[in-house]
């Protein structure tokens, strides 16, 4: 894969960016389950926050190789800030795409800033990966909807301006734009989760919320097959990169620790099986990043496999992800269990990718569909 | 090929089985439910159509009937000026 000038700038500015404004803090955060608002400010200001989003209302519009590496690199630095990117990127790609004129004019030109975050309400207590058993309901009253029900594992929903929610209209799927200001919606903290402990989750409480008509985001009845779908294509993408990030992270702590740690009269890097890992650490983060370039490419172009090559790639990546980070917090021994080395936090956010925007055992029941698509041949 | 013959060539090969004109891929279980993007992406990228908010229902993307009768109808000239992109 050869990058173009751009595509290799928008890299080497992001690699900066983390190395020096977010890797310092990645600890912190994930301690302190808390992402700095300066850390916020700072993604704002370089442009994260709308990178995949229209240059006309004020994203960065990024070509999708250049908006992963961008994620690649963040994700490397800390997955919790990663996750802003992800969530925010993905439930306002669904409203520049399915949103009508007034709703882009109303809400573009903040989100494609960062002015205001939007979140992905979908998830509830009792509705993980079957989305069609959401109990939350719209129901129609004048020009709007009455909305109640219990929203969970919101990514930075403590935080979030909006919320793009998911309800059910009598049996029809629709999706609302609501904003967090509503009389009748509660926001309660998620704390002391497993993984990406900085993404300030929240519980989402809706009691008859009312939500004007002109919030609705795309016709009823198409609130998950298309506009929920499309936004989990965008948020597998960009986790499918944020996963290709951790590998790395873990690949570099790993050779920077062996190469020094020394066990007897030899560094551990002499040792063959641990020349072993490393070099399955190597073939793993080239196979996520060949799998995430194919996806992009084919999404640069429309190419109607993207929607299932993203999905074989966040499934591809997570996997390697959670494997490569288990065997970095095995070569860093107990040091590898403390919070002096970043690779436990590597696993723990490395688990999460195995879940978010579809857990493993969904993918492997949809990427068999795929395998017995033909076009998949061409 | 009329666009028919394209939809129906391209959902054979990927459901990898005969499938009726008329038949509800969604309701036959023939699909999951990213199928329904997939198809979006087929058309617009194989008719050069753009598929707006308005048609977003899964009635359109539904059997090979229905994609048919969806690409003719956005490939019609539009029908009169005044179409401004917002």
């Amino acid at each position: 894969m050869r990058l173009t000038d751009v595509q290799a700038g928008w890299r080497d500015r992001a690699r900066r960016f983390a190395a020096e404004r977010i890797a310092p803090l990645a600890d912190q955060i994930d301690r302190q389950q808390a992402t700095p608002a300066s850390v916020l400010a700072a993604m704002r200001e370089e442009g994260y926050l709308g990178a995949a989003l229209p240059a006309r209302w004020g994203g960065g519009e990024l070509d999708p190789v250049s908006y992963g590496l961008v994620t690649e690199e963040i994700g490397k630095a800390c997955s919790s800030v990663r996750s802003l990117m992800t969530v925010h990127n993905m439930a306002a790609q669904a409203l520049t795409a399915l949103g009508d004129r007034h709703q882009r004019q109303r809400w573009l030109p903040e989100l494609c800033t960062g002015r205001k975050i939007i979140a992905f309400a979908l998830s509830e207590p009792g509705a993980g990966s079957a989305t069609r058993a959401i109990g939350t309901r719209a129901v129609e009253v004048g020009d709007g909807y009455l909305v109640s029900g219990t929203k969970k594992w919101i990514t930075f929903g403590q935080i979030a301006d909006l919320f793009l929610v998911f309800a059910h209209c009598e049996r029809e799927p629709v999706a609302l734009v609501v904003d967090r200001h509503s009389d009748g919606l509660t926001v309660t903290p998620v704390t002391d989760i497993f993984g990406t402990r900085g993404s300030m989750p929240a519980e989402v409480r809706l009691d008859d919320v009312r939500v004007p008509r002109s919030h609705q985001v795309g016709p009823t009845g198409a609130g998950l097959g298309f506009v929920a779908n499309l936004a989990l294509d965008h948020g597998r993408f960009s986790v499918a990169w944020g996963s290709t990030g951790i590998i790395q992270g873990c690949l570099d702590a790993c050779v920077s620790y062996t190469g020094r740690r020394t066990q007897g009269d030899r560094t551990l890097k002499d040792h063959q099986l641990v020349r072993r890992h490393l070099t399955d650490m190597l073939v793993a983060h080239t196979a996520a990043q060949a799998v995430c370039y194919r996806s992009a490419c084919l999404r640069e172009t429309g190419d109607p496999r993207a929607v299932m090559e993203t999905a074989l790639a966040k499934y591809h990546a997570a996997e390697a992800a959670i494997r490569v980070a288990n065997d970095a917090v095995h070569l860093h021994g107990a040091n590898g269990c403390t919070t002096d080395y970043p690779v436990a936090r590597y696993l723990r956010d490395a688990t999460v990718m195995g879940i978010v925007e579809g857990t493993h055992e969904i993918h492997q029941v949809t990427l068999a569909d795929y395998a017995f698509q033909r076009p998949y041949l061409r | 090929m009329d666009v028919k013959a394209r939809v129906r060539s391209y959902l054979r090969q990927a459901v990898m089985e005969e499938v009726g004109d008329g038949d509800d891929l969604f309701e036959l279980g023939l699909v999951n439910s990213l199928f329904a993007l997939q198809l979006v992406q087929f058309v617009e990228n194989e008719f050069s159509i753009k598929a707006e908010r308005e048609d977003l229902d899964i009635v359109n993307f539904s059997s090979i009937d229905a994609l048919t009768a969806f690409v003719l109808r956005k490939t019609q000239p539009p029908p009169g000026p005044g179409h401004a992109a917002d």
